[in-house]
C-alpha cells in the first residue's frame, strides 16, 4: 500500500535527521535563509497598509510631498533661507533618507509587539520583524526617489557614477543603522512599552541634527573643528551629505565648485567609516536582541 | 526506536510583576512590598517520546501544558535542562496566529504555510488540498477579517495538517468548528498518526485522548504527575468519573473551548 511505503521512507529520512533544540535557529543569518517567508511578510505589510484605502499606494507619494512642501514653505519661503541654490532639492534629498531612517526605527521598534500573535505562538526567527520593517520602509523610499530624480532631471542633473555610489552608500548606511537600532529597541519595547513612545520623540530630532534644512557650511562656520567632527560622526548626517552629493550637487550651476565648497572634503572616507559605525551598532543590536529575546513570549 | 522528543530536566520560570507603572513601582518599593515574584511553570520535567508515538498531554488549567508545548515547538527555551526534537514540527498551537485580517484567504494560506516552513513550490503543490480541506468555498478571495471564527480556524487547521511534519502538536484543536468539521479533524489526526508521525496532543477531553493517544502524560503544578497508559492517566485525573449530564458527555467526546 502507498501509505506503508510512505511510512517506510519517512522513517528512513527521520533516522538521518539529528536531534536539535527546536529553538536553536535564530539570528539575522536565519532571517536571510528564510527569505521566502521574509518576502511574504514584507509583501503582507505593504499590501495590508493600503488595503481598503481609496487612494492606495498613492499615499506613499502624498506623505513625503506634503512634508516637502511644509518644510519648503516654512524654511525656504517664510524664513528665507534662499542662499542655498535649489534649496528644495537640497532638502528633499536629505528628507528621503531621514524618513527612511525614522520609519525603520519607529516601525521596527514596534514590530515585535505588533506581531505578538505570531511571536508568542510560532517558532520563527524573531529578527524577521524588525528586518521586515526596514524593508517595508525601504520600499516606500522608491516613489520618493522617483520624484527626486525627476525634479533633478528637470533642473539639468546628469547622473554620474560617483553620485550613484554616494546614493548606494547613503542607503546602505541607513539600512544597517536602522536595522541595528530597530533590533535593539524592539526587544526593549517588549519589556517596556514606553520605549516606543520615547523613540517617537527621539526621531523628531533627527531632522534637525542633519544638514537638510540648513547647509553643511553653516555647521562648519558656527562650530569649532572639534564639534564639527562630532557632528559628522552621526551616520545619518553622513547619509544626508552623500545624498546631496548624489542629487543636489549635480543640479547646481557649477557642480565641481559646489562639491568642494559645500561638502566635507573626504566625503567617501567619512561615509565608509559611517558604514563601519552602523555595522558596530548592528552587531550590538543583534547581541542585545539575542540576549533578551528568550523572554519575549512571556512579556507579551 | 528513534527518539522524537527528548525533554531532559526542563524547567521554565516566569516572573510575575505586580506593579506595572513607574508610580506604582515607586510606591510599592517605598512601602517595602514585593515588586515581583517568580514561579516555576515547569519544574524539572523529563520524558522521552519515540517517533510515531501519540502522546496525550493532560492536566488542570495552569499546570504548565501550554508552556511545555511552547518549549517543544521552540517558541520558548527552557531556563534549565534541555529540550531536543527530531525533524520538522508543525501544529495547531495557533492556527490563526499568522493571519492578517485585511488579506484574503488565499494570501493568508501562502503566509501561514511559509511560517510553518513550507516553500513556495510546496505550497502551490498542496494549495488545492488545503482549500478543499478548509472548505471555505467562495470566501477564498475574501479578507480573513470577514470570516467567522470557525471558518478562520478551519483555514488555519487546513494549512497546519498539510505540512509534512515529523512532529504534530495540537493544543485543543477541536475547541472551535462545528460537529462535521470536528469529525473531519479527528479523522485527519488519525491519519497523521497512521503515517507514523509523532503526535503531541493537549486536551481536557478524555474521550478524544482515549481515541487518539497511546500514552498520557499528566502535568501537576509544573511537574510530571503521571506518565503511562491512557486509561490509567485518565483515571489518575479522575476524568473518568461519570458526571451524568448530557453536556459533559459531549465535552468528553470532542473537547470544549478552554
Amino acid at each position: 500500500m502507498a501509505d506503508t511505503l510512505a511510512k517506510a521512507t519517512g522513517d528512513g529520512r527521520r533516522e538521518e535527521m539529528p536531534l536539535v533544540e527546536p529553538s536553536a535557529t535564530t539570528g539575522l543569518f536565519e532571517v536571510f535563509r528564510r527569505r521566502y517567508l521574509l518576502k511574504l511578510l514584507v509583501r503582507r505589510e505593504i499590501a495590508a497598509r493600503y488595503q481598503g484605502s481609496f487612494l492606495g499606494m498613492l499615499w506613499s507619494y502624498i506623505n513625503p510631498l506634503s512634508q516637502f512642501f511644509m518644510f519648503y514653505v516654512v524654511i525656504g519661503v517664510i524664513m528665507g533661507l534662499r542662499n542655498i541654490e535649489n534649496f528644495g532639492v537640497h532638502m528633499f534629498a536629505g528628507l528621503i533618507v531621514v524618513t527612511f531612517f525614522n520609519e525603520t526605527f519607529n516601525a521596527g521598534t514596534r514590530s515585535i509587539r505588533r506581531n505578538k500573535g505570531l511571536v508568542s505562538k510560532m517558532a520563527v526567527p524573531r529578527e524577521m520583524f524588525p528586518v521586515a520593517s526596514m524593508m517595508v520602509s525601504g520600499f516606500h523610499m522608491g516613489p520618493q526617489l522617483v520624484i527626486l530624480a525627476s525634479a533633478c532631471l528637470l533642473l539639468g542633473w546628469v547622473p554620474d557614477p560617483v553620485g550613484m555610489a554616494a546614493l548606494l552608500l547613503a542607503v546602505v548606511i541607513i539600512m544597517i543603522l536602522g536595522t541595528g537600532l530597530a533590533l535593539m529597541f524592539s526587544v526593549a519595547n517588549v519589556y517596556f512599552q514606553d520605549v516606543g513612545n520615547a523613540i517617537n520623540v527621539l526621531t523628531n530630532f533627527v531632522r534637525f541634527g542633519v544638514p537638510m534644512i540648513y547647509p553643511y557650511t553653516m555647521v562648519d562656520d558656527r562650530f569649532g573643528p572639534g564639534l564639527v567632527d562630532l557632528y559628522l560622526a552621526n551616520p545619518i548626517a553622513q547619509a544626508v551629505l552623500l545624498m546631496q552629493r548624489a542629487f543636489w550637487v549635480g543640479t547646481t550651476s557649477d557642480p565641481a565648485a559646489t562639491a568642494s565648497e559645500q561638502l566635507p572634503p573626504n566625503l567617501f572616507v567619512l561615509g565608509s567609516i559611517s558604514v563601519g559605525v552602523a555595522l558596530v551598532v548592528l552587531v550590538v543590536g543583534q547581541w542585545v536582541f539575542s540576549r533578551f529575546e528568550n523572554r519575549i513570549p512571556e512579556h507579551l | 526506536m528513534t527518539e522524537s522528543i527528548i525533554v531532559d530536566h526542563a524547567s521554565k520560570r516566569f516572573t510575575l510583576r505586580y506593579h506595572r507603572t513607574f508610580k506604582q513601582m515607586t510606591v510599592a518599593m517605598a512601602r517595602r512590598q514585593e515588586v515581583s515574584d517568580t514561579f516555576w511553570a515547569l519544574d524539572d520535567v523529563s520524558f522521552t517520546v519515540n517517533q510515531g508515538e501519540s502522546i496525550g498531554l493532560m492536566g488542570l488549567n495552569g499546570s504548565g501544558k501550554s508552556t511545555l508545548l511552547k518549549l517543544v515547538s521552540g517558541v520558548m527555551r527552557p531556563d534549565r535542562g534541555k529540550v531536543l526534537t527530531r525533524g520538522r514540527i508543525a501544529g495547531l498551537i495557533a492556527a490563526k496566529a499568522g493571519f492578517h485580517p485585511q488579506l484574503t484567504g488565499r494570501e493568508n494560506i501562502y503566509i501561514n504555510a511559509a511560517i510553518n516552513g513550507m516553500t513556495e513550490a510546496e505550497t502551490e503543490r498542496k494549495f488545492d488540498e488545503i482549500v478543499e480541506f478548509a472548505d471555505i468555498g467562495r470566501f477564498l478571495e475574501t479578507p480573513v477579517g470577514h470570516y467567522s471564527s470557525g471558518m478562520a480556524a478551519r483555514l488555519g487547521f487546513a494549512v497546519s495538517v498539510s505540512v509534512d511534519s515529523d512532529i504534530f502538536l495540537a493544543d485543543e484543536v477541536l475547541a472551535v468548528g462545528d460537529k462535521p468539521f470536528k469529525a473531519k479533524c479527528m479523522e485527519r489526526m488519525q491519519q497523521i498518526r497512521d503515517e507514523g508521525r509523532t503526535i503531541f496532543y493537549v486536551s481536557h477531553a478524555a474521550g478524544s485522548v482515549r481515541k487518539m493517544c497511546d500514552r498520557v502524560i499528566v502535568l501537576e503544578e509544573g511537574k510530571v504527575g503521571f506518565d503511562g497508559g491512557v486509561d490509567e492517566g485518565i483515571k489518575y485525573l479522575h476524568y473518568d468519573e461519570p458526571t451524568g449530564s448530557q453536556e459533559e458527555h459531549v465535552d468528553d467526546e470532542l473537547g470544549a473551548d478552554v
